[in-house]
């Protein structure tokens, strides 16, 4: 048996594949953009080294930081609604009837391709035909807002379909993690009379304490990257207002061919996003996790 | 507190509950409600009748025009066969990975287990630049197989992630009996464990069907040619052309949306199992 499942041919036929796939398209090119970063680069031309002058330019770049801050914004945003999923949550996984239903009508934004929702949400904040603005005028409003053209609010308008995107992916990884609590724990504390308020603060969220950690580093993570409906939506838009590090980086490396430049943001953002998984464990870190 | 105030709390409570939980479902499902109903209306009728109003009569011919007069039909066949080809190389390719992993003995296992975990963590779009460069100079810029191997290689990791918790969970027995019967260790993949694993193979190819199917930024950076693009660029371009039209940018976008909400709604609890097994270790 153990000879059989040892055959080091075996394996690197297995392996190999696999790994060599990841290797060439995730390892090298994310070693390669570091590399870049270094370089003055049209794309197609000669490259030049520069050393660290993209860094330095980018520390002076206004529109990088005001990106980076749109990025964090999203981050806080995202987390933010987290709250309002578990609220959500530990409702739906009480005694519900047709919680099923309900969870899956939450998740099907989720399915829909990025490039559909922000075209569909084109049509939302339509000025005038967009269903949100005959919904506000036949509610008595005047001068409704221009949703996507007017810079103090397009950041917040693009939040709102990224937010309604994932809302039932949260929704649905709390509500599996809540019905997985043993119900003989929720017993013995209902016997010992705690009430429904207590139920769900003391027993149930720090039984689903590992889990709501997971989804604070996926949310803060995902904002920091985020991309797609900001990018079909906007384009970043008007004039910065609603740029993100990625879409920033998008623009100077495959709108104004300046790949050495877009390099030292995409590497910045791989930075950003590495330090702020780090620093999210660290922060949620507690000695005991707890057991059931 | 008397007893029958209690209950009148409770039941104030429960429908709160409800009213809050529906509410969440409107909002939620009312954005494609109204995006079916106004594919299939005129101009005239988006703009002078109420919000969800029913189309009457219901213009079907906004979805046969645009998919005759556009490349609505070449973008489907194009989405198609990339996230078949992606889907069935990923999920055979993981397989393999975690029968490796989770069954043989070798040293550098968990190495290697780690850099797929790794990958999940990685941003895509810090591999961009240099991705469009080798694909550049081995001259599959603008060639659709840039497309599958973009799509198995970020797609792998996750797929792994979602297969080992299922191979944890096989018995051993299995695969010993069938080394006392002199099985290869082929054989044993095919024959035997492959089978036994066909729940959690079809999570992880509905899934991958879906992240496939959706994938936007690889198609947008990598392809140029109409002939090559998928469903989700293909569509960004085509209602381009028609931004005065809703009918038909209704009907395109009800177009690239319903395959997957019809795999929805046949598989709905294999995705929500593939969702959050991908989302959460183990």
């Amino acid at each position: 048996m153990d000879k059989v499942m040892s055959d080091k041919r075996v394996i690197a036929l297995y392996v190999l594949p696999a790994l060599l796939m990841i290797i060439i398209l995730v390892y090298v090119p994310i070693i390669m953009t570091g590399y870049y970063s270094l370089m003055k680069w049209d794309g197609i031309g000669e490259r030049t080294f520069v050393a660290l002058d993209n860094y330095k330019q980018l520390l002076k770049d206004s529109m990088f930081w005001k990106s980076v801050y749109h990025s964090f914004l999203l981050a806080v945003f995202s987390v933010l609604s987290l709250g309002g999923y578990l609220v959500v949550s530990l409702v739906l996984a009480g005694r519900i009837k047709g919680a099923n239903i309900l969870r899956k009508i939450y998740l099907i934004p989720m399915l829909l391709s990025s490039v559909a929702i922000a075209q569909l949400w084109l049509r939302i904040y339509h000025p005038s035909n967009g269903m949100l603005n005959q919904f506000l005028s036949f509610l008595g409003v005047d001068d409704p807002p221009n949703w996507l053209a007017d810079p103090s609010i397009v950041l917040y308008s693009v939040f709102i379909p990224i937010i309604w995107q994932y809302a039932g992916f949260y929704i649905l990884i709390y509500y599996a993690a809540l019905k997985n609590i043993p119900s003989s724990i929720i017993e013995a504390a209902i016997i010992d009379g705690a009430n429904p308020w207590q139920l769900a603060y003391k027993i149930k969220l720090p039984l689903i304490a590992g889990v709501i950690k997971v989804t604070i580093v996926l949310a803060v993570v995902g904002s920091l990257k985020y991309f797609d409906l900001i990018y079909v939506m906007t384009g970043g838009g008007p004039n910065g207002a609603s740029e993100v590090i990625a879409s920033y980086m998008y623009q100077k490396a495959f709108r104004s061919f300046n790949f050495g430049y877009g390099s030292a943001i995409a590497f910045s953002l791989l930075i950003l996003c590495i330090v702020a998984t780090w620093l999210i464990r660290k922060l949620t870190h507690t000695e005991e996790e707890v057991q059931y | 507190m008397e007893k029958s105030t209690y209950i009148y709390m409770k039941k104030i409570g429960m429908f709160l509950f409800y009213m809050m939980l529906f509410l969440v479902a409107g909002l939620q499902i009312l954005p494609l409600v109204w995006l079916l109903f106004f594919s299939l209306k005129n101009n005239q009728e988006v703009f002078n009748t109420p919000l969800f109003s029913l189309p009457s009569p219901p213009r079907w011919e906004n979805y046969v025009k645009v998919w005759v007069e556009g490349d609505i039909g070449l973008y489907f066949f194009n989405s198609l066969w990339i996230t078949t080809v992606s889907v069935i190389f990923t999920v055979l390719l993981a397989s393999f990975v975690t029968f490796a992993i989770t069954r043989m003995n070798w040293k550098l296992k968990h190495v290697v287990l780690g850099l797929f975990m790794v990958g999940l963590m990685i941003p895509i779009h810090s591999t961009l630049i240099p991705l469009f460069n080798f694909f550049m100079k081995v001259k599959l810029i603008d060639h659709p197989m840039s497309i599958v191997l973009t799509n198995i290689g970020f797609n792998l990791p996750i797929t792994i992630m979602i297969l080992l918790g299922f191979y944890n969970a096989l018995p051993r027995e299995l695969e010993e009996s069938a080394v006392m019967d002199g099985c290869s260790v082929h054989r044993m993949f095919f024959q035997v464990i492959l089978p036994m694993t066909s729940p959690v193979i079809v999570t992880t190819t509905i899934i991958n069907m879906i992240y496939n199917w959706n994938e936007f930024v690889f198609v947008n950076t990598f392809i140029s040619s109409d002939e090559y693009k998928t469903l989700t660029v293909g569509i960004q371009n085509f209602i381009g052309q028609y931004t005065t039209d809703w009918g038909a940018i209704g009907a395109t976008l009800m177009i690239s949306v319903l395959p997957i909400l019809i795999i929805f709604f046949f598989l709905s609890n294999k995705i929500m199992e593939g969702i959050t097994a991908g989302a959460i270790k183990g």
